[in-house]
């Protein structure tokens, strides 16, 4: 786990030192900081404002602005609110912010009731979107797969079922099985899954045009619910030996379990620090590469405008280190989804430890 | 800060969207992978393990058939050593018995030359006996005055004698 972390770090100071772009989201993505603005507004770069644009969720898909107009894949908006029941449609609707709709209107990328009631927002967003896409992605190969091994049954593996078998095996032989201990096999379609879906998700993180560069496994949401799976899971599967561990460890003196419970409270305080970190991790690496990524785009267009030359040179240093940052990035990307899945197996196989005192 | 707050609604599909995956792949994906690859891994061990049983059994069958070769091998020799042995017994035997026989006939056979040569000894002094008397009575009586006429009775004797 420590290793991780510090290649982690180190990886983190690496990539503060490198430029990193990627030249096909720069025009797109820099015109549309601010859709309503004329020329000379457009050269007043607000980086921040262009940096969480692109890590935060949104209620459309945004693919370029191309001469002022917005090229984008509209989403379904569904809000619920007591007085004006269930209003279902889509984003475009807004005409990116312009409008309001239906007494609702969008301010800087939330929707807010024009009369300021509140209304519950279960929209089909830009993640939510990127998230049926991976699965139906993930479906569909790994379906696929797993209808390989009973077509030709006890044959060696071809096609798709090759590339999934080594993952399957990596994740069963080389995390369930050491980390879980006998009964691992019930854990394995959650850490399959989470592996895989959290892998997936990385990867299109990656992919700068349409069905990818949504920041999925980078968003807190995404990776609580992740996270609480593994709590759950955990939580449901302990045996008395936990508990006892956490509110009466054997073998520890007694005064630091009465008159304060030192030892009990800190136990605590554990079962849901860890899931917490993993939530924090997976989101925190994630996002932190997204943002450094376009930290640097950024770097041309702020040379850029300063001197038009500047911007250039910087643009070819910026387009070779996003050669090698892409390739860090895909090696963070399988990293963390490893990470999250061998320690969830990790605290699975904690909430059944034997007794051994 | 917006960056750290959960959304709702994110939380809301993203809990079910991703139960939802779960419980497809693993009806789906999984079962049919893990079962898939835990058959596999099976039958390659049960054939490796009826392959080295049916090494093992190869090799004991060579063994046995080694040692029956061995066996046989030897029961040969034995055969053949006997069989000469007899062979070699009989012959001696056989030349012994002929010896034996050969010395017997020639035994017999002198015997018989003996006593064949007795018998013809005695017929042929019985008959010098008989033809002596006969000789000197036809002698006696003819008058023999002269030697030749001797003679001639004794060729004429002789040549009786001859055509008997």
């Amino acid at each position: 786990m420590q290793i991780f972390e510090s290649i982690q770090s180190h990886l983190t100071r690496c990539i503060l030192l490198t430029i990193f772009t990627f030249g096909m989201t720069i025009s797109g993505s820099l015109s549309a900081a601010d859709p309503g603005s004329t020329h000379e507004e457009k050269e007043e770069l607000n980086v921040g404002e262009l940096i969480f644009e692109h890590v935060l969720d949104a209620y459309d898909w945004h693919i370029l602005t191309w001469k002022g107009h917005h090229v984008s894949v509209p989403l379904p908006i569904i809000l619920y609110s007591a007085e004006n029941g269930l209003e279902i449609f889509m984003s475009s609707k807004f005409e990116h912010g312009h409008v309001s709709y239906h007494g609702y209107k969008l301010e800087h990328g939330h929707i807010l009731a024009e009369d300021g009631s509140s209304f519950y927002d279960l929209s089909i967003t830009k993640t939510v979107a990127a998230i049926i896409i991976s699965i139906l992605i993930l479906c569909w190969i790994l379906i696929a797969a797993g209808n390989a091994y009973t077509r030709n049954k006890d044959q060696a593996p071809k096609g798709v079922q090759a590339i999934i078998e080594p993952l399957v095996i990596f994740i069963r032989d080389d995390i369930a099985k050491p980390s879980i201990g006998k009964d691992y096999y019930k854990y394995l379609p959650f850490l399959l899954t989470a592996f895989f879906f959290i892998w997936i998700n990385n990867m299109m993180g990656l992919i700068p045009i349409f069905p990818g560069g949504a920041n999925v496994t980078g968003n807190i949401a995404v990776t609580m619910v992740l996270a609480l799976f593994t709590f759950v899971i955990t939580t449901i599967n302990t045996n008395k030996n936990y508990w006892t561990h956490i509110f009466n460890a054997p073998g520890v003196p007694w005064w630091l379990k009465f008159p304060i419970p030192l030892l009990p409270v800190i136990e605590i305080f554990g079962v849901f620090s860890k899931p917490f970190v993993l939530m924090l991790r997976l989101f925190a690496n994630i996002t932190a590469g997204h943002m450094i990524i376009l930290v640097f785009v950024s770097m041309i267009f702020i040379f850029g405008n300063m001197n038009i030359w500047a911007g250039y040179g910087t643009s070819v240093v910026s387009v070779l280190f996003s050669t090698a940052m892409l390739m860090l990035e895909l090696l963070v990307a399988f990293l963390q989804a490893y990470v999250f899945t061998l320690l969830s197996a990790i605290y699975f196989g904690m909430a059944k430890v034997e007794d051994h005192h | 800060m917006e960056l750290v707050t959960p959304d709702i609604g994110l939380i809301f599909w993203m809990t079910l969207s991703f139960a939802l995956l779960m419980a497809i792949l693993k009806k789906f994906a999984w079962k049919p992978i893990l079962q898939g690859l835990k058959d596999r891994e099976e039958s390659i061990k049960e054939s490796l393990s009826s392959a080295e049983k049916a090494r093992d059994e190869m090799a004991a069958l060579k063994s046995d058939n080694e040692k029956l070769l061995d066996e046989a091998r030897l029961e040969r020799d034995e055969i053949i050593k006997e069989a000469l042995a007899t062979a070699n017994s009989i012959k001696d035997e056989a030349k012994a018995d002929s010896s034996k026989i050969s010395g017997k006939m020639l035994e017999d056979a002198k015997t018989l030359i003996n006593s064949e040569k007795q018998a013809a000894l005695a017929e042929i002094k019985e008959q010098v006996a008989s033809l002596s008397m006969e000789i000197a009575e036809r002698l006696m009586r003819r008058n023999l005055s002269d030697d030749k006429s001797q003679r001639e009775l004794v060729d004429q004797f002789i040549k009786d004698v001859n055509t008997n």
